[in-house]
């Protein structure tokens, strides 16, 4: 589904991705540590298409198609969906209104019909008791004033309306209370299937108890510098990065 | 016969004369002390002369391209009730009354409230019918000696309306005042006057909307004087949607006395040059003024927005915010004045300026003044102008929403903290209308 490639990736002077290769097939759960600084979140904007990076080698397949050729708003209709580490703040624009103009936006991309409002708010509904989110809150500005664990909810919201086809969950799970981890948890695991994937990006092992991975990797100084089972959470957690760090140099 | 402007060489000049000729005119009408009063505003405008950008409060804003055009002064037109059908606001309705090239049309217009609950009538003929009542509140509020566009409609204003709600009275319906310039023919300037009385404990909901037809020049000088007697609640807005050939120089005089609550929004969507000055003076107390402006200048056009708040009655408040979208090479300025005067202790004042620009070629000047002689008093004021959010626009984006939509849906937002205080709801929908088609071109 996604083949990353030799990815370099500038902002700026500074190079910060520096040839990271990764393959991941529909179904498959990866997550992604790595050290503060080490490239995590630089990768996740890549993908989403943010333009204050500049690619400078390396190739990103998505589905077959050319993906850094795209605008973040197609890779979204092409079912990429980042879930922000700092979630940005609309004033103005409540959460309803913003998914609503998202998720028709998709659909006229994709050669769908609007959903009516009717539709719209059904789905919204069934999605809302999935990630026990508030009514009030999505009628507020979006992101506007939430507190940190709402904003990540919000976005575990947000990707259950779109039910993206490969999701990236940038440390969704930091600033989370435990109750909120696990409804987090669920909402992805309630999205898993053969034809989707996700990519979670973490510092704790303790989401992985819920949100099992096929693949952990360690990102370090822009390169995927090791791969293993979810058994090398564990090892990281125990061990931290420096062992890491020693085998690289 | 109007003079045309064909035979004079000054404006300044056609002005005067057209005032004498007016005179000649007049039978026992220049006896009166209204007339006396214009005779003075017109001394007043011929020693103040046009503004030039050395005076202080016109330091952004040239007049020069205003002053070397010629117009027709109270000019007739020719405008058919059909042809006004193009300019009319969608499910609109109340008390609408169209004024075209300054003129009240009675035909055109449509009184429906009661008069136990609102007197309305054109300021041609009130005048006719009471002059000494006209004149007990005419230029009383608005100081011409100062400023010579007021002089000039204090000198030369012939019709607007004048509104009287009586005390305790409820006008459940809005009024709702069209100015319309009829520039298909030629250049157009007219100077309409309003004053509007609203008693004790009475409500009303006042609108004044202006609009442009025809490719010529128009010219709208404007005075609104506007009275609220103690515990009188207003709501006025000011709506501008005129052709890029469109100026406007607008006074809004308020003076409110104990507890009055005066709210008003200035949305100013399409004009050439645009200035409008809301001067208030909160003469009671617990008096409340808030002041919400929207402004979104394109291409060449020029919006000045100068309001003023005098607090000079202890307990008083005033809010104000102001918010400009500025693209193209258009050009904004926000002063705003605050006075608190040694007796107004206890006064809030707050003020806001926020804009966002477009364009490396629009510019926005922002001057907020404040003047503060009493010291237990609680005062703020801020103003912003930046771009567009790009993080914001690159996380709408990353869910779907192309780069044209998500920006037109920032602008709106930004917007509606001002659009959101009109409560009359077609003429929000008209707003939202006429906003959205320019964002989106
Ligand atoms: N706009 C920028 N200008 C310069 N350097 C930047 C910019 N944005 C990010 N960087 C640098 O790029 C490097 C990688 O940052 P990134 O956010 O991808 O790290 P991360 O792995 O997500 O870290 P964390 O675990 O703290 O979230 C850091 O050294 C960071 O300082
Ligand atoms: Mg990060």
């Amino acid at each position: 589904m996604l083949s990353i490639s030799n990815l370099q990736a500038v902002i700026g002077e500074k190079q910060i991705l520096r040839g990271l290769d990764l393959e991941v097939k529909a179904g498959e759960v990866h997550a992604i540590m790595g050290p503060n600084g080490a490239g995590k979140s630089t990768l996740a904007s890549v993908l989403a298409g943010r333009e204050d990076y500049e690619v400078t080698g390396g190739s990103v397949l998505f589905d077959g198609k050319d993906l850094l050729d795209m605008a973040p708003e197609e890779r979204a209709a092409e079912g990429i969906f980042l879930a922000f580490q700092y979630p940005v703040e609309i004033p103005g624009v409540s959460t309803t209104n913003f998914l609503k103009t998202a998720m028709n936006e998709i659909r006229k991309y994709r050669g769908e019909q609007p959903l009516d409002a009717v539709q719209f708010l059904k789905l919204m509904k069934e999605k809302m008791q999935l990630v026990n989110i508030d009514q009030s809150l999505l009628s507020r500005s979006l992101n506007e004033g939430f507190s940190g664990g709402e904003k990540k909810r919000n976005e575990i919201f947000q990707m259950a309306m779109l039910e993206p086809k490969l999701a990236i969950l940038d440390e969704t799970d930091s600033g989370l209370d435990i109750d909120a981890l696990r409804i987090v948890a669920e909402g992805v695991n309630k999205l898993r299937s053969p034809e989707r994937a996700t990519i979670v990006v973490t510092h704790y092992q303790r989401l992985l108890d819920y949100i099992v991975p096929d693949f952990v990797h360690v990102l370090y100084k822009g390169r995927i510098v090791k791969s293993g089972p979810k058994e090398l959470a564990y090892e990281l957690e125990e061990k931290g990065y420096d062992w890491i760090k020693a085998e690289v140099a | 016969m109007t003079p045309t402007y064909e035979s004079y060489t000054d404006f300044k000049n056609q002005l005067l004369t057209a005032f004498r000729e007016g005179e000649e005119r007049l039978n026992g009408e220049s006896k009166t002390a209204l007339h006396q009063v214009r005779r003075q505003a017109l001394t007043a405008f011929d020693q103040l002369g046009f503004p030039t950008i050395r005076h202080e409060e016109w330091k952004y804003s040239n007049v020069n391209s205003l002053i070397k055009q010629r117009f027709t002064i109270d000019g007739t037109s020719t405008l058919t009730a059909d042809e006004l059908s193009s300019l009319e606001i969608p499910n609109l309705e109340g008390n609408v009354l169209y004024f075209v090239n300054g003129h009240y049309q009675a035909e055109m217009s449509h009184i429906v409230s009661p008069a136990d609950q609102v007197q309305i009538g054109s300021l041609a003929d009130s005048i006719k019918a009471d002059p000494d009542g006209v004149g007990a509140h005419f230029a009383r509020y608005a100081d011409y000696k100062d400023s010579a566009f007021t002089a000039l409609n204090t000198a030369l204003a012939t019709d607007g309306v004048v509104i009287r709600v009586p005390a305790n009275a409820q006008v459940e319906q809005p009024i709702i005042l069209r100015f319309i310039s009829d520039a298909r023919v030629n250049n157009v300037a007219s100077q309409p006057r309003n004053l509007i009385l609203v008693g004790k404990n009475a409500e009303v909901t006042v609108t004044e909307s202006f609009r442009t037809l025809g490719d010529n020049s128009s010219f709208v000088n404007i005075v609104t004087e506007i009275s609220l007697d103690r515990d009188a609640r207003m709501q006025y807005y000011k709506v501008q949607d005129e052709t890029n050939q469109a100026y406007h120089i607008g006074t809004t005089q308020v003076h409110q006395t104990d507890n009055s609550h005066f709210y008003a929004a200035t949305v100013t969507l399409n004009g050439n040059f645009v200035r409008n000055n809301l001067n208030i003076v909160l003469n009671g107390q617990y008096a409340e003024a808030f002041m919400y402006g929207l402004y979104m200048p394109n291409g060449r056009q020029h919006v000045d927005n100068h309001t003023l708040v005098d607090h000079a009655m202890p307990n008083s408040y005033s809010n104000e915010l102001y918010k400009g979208i500025l693209d193209d090479s258009g050009t904004g300025v926000f002063n705003g004045k605050i006075f608190v005067r040694p007796d107004a202790q206890k006064t809030n004042a707050y003020q806001s300026c926020k804009n966002v620009v477009l364009s490396p070629n629009a510019t926005m000047n922002t001057k907020p003044q404040l003047e503060i002689y009493a010291d237990d008093v609680k005062c703020s004021h801020g103003t912003t102008t930046g771009q567009l959010n790009d993080e914001a626009l690159f996380y709408m984006r990353s869910r779907g929403i192309p780069k044209d939509e998500a920006r037109t849906l920032l602008l709106y937002a930004f917007a509606q903290d001002v659009l959101s205080q009109i409560k009359i709801q077609p003429i929000r929908d008209y707003l939202e209308g006429v906003i959205t088609a320019k964002l989106t071109k």
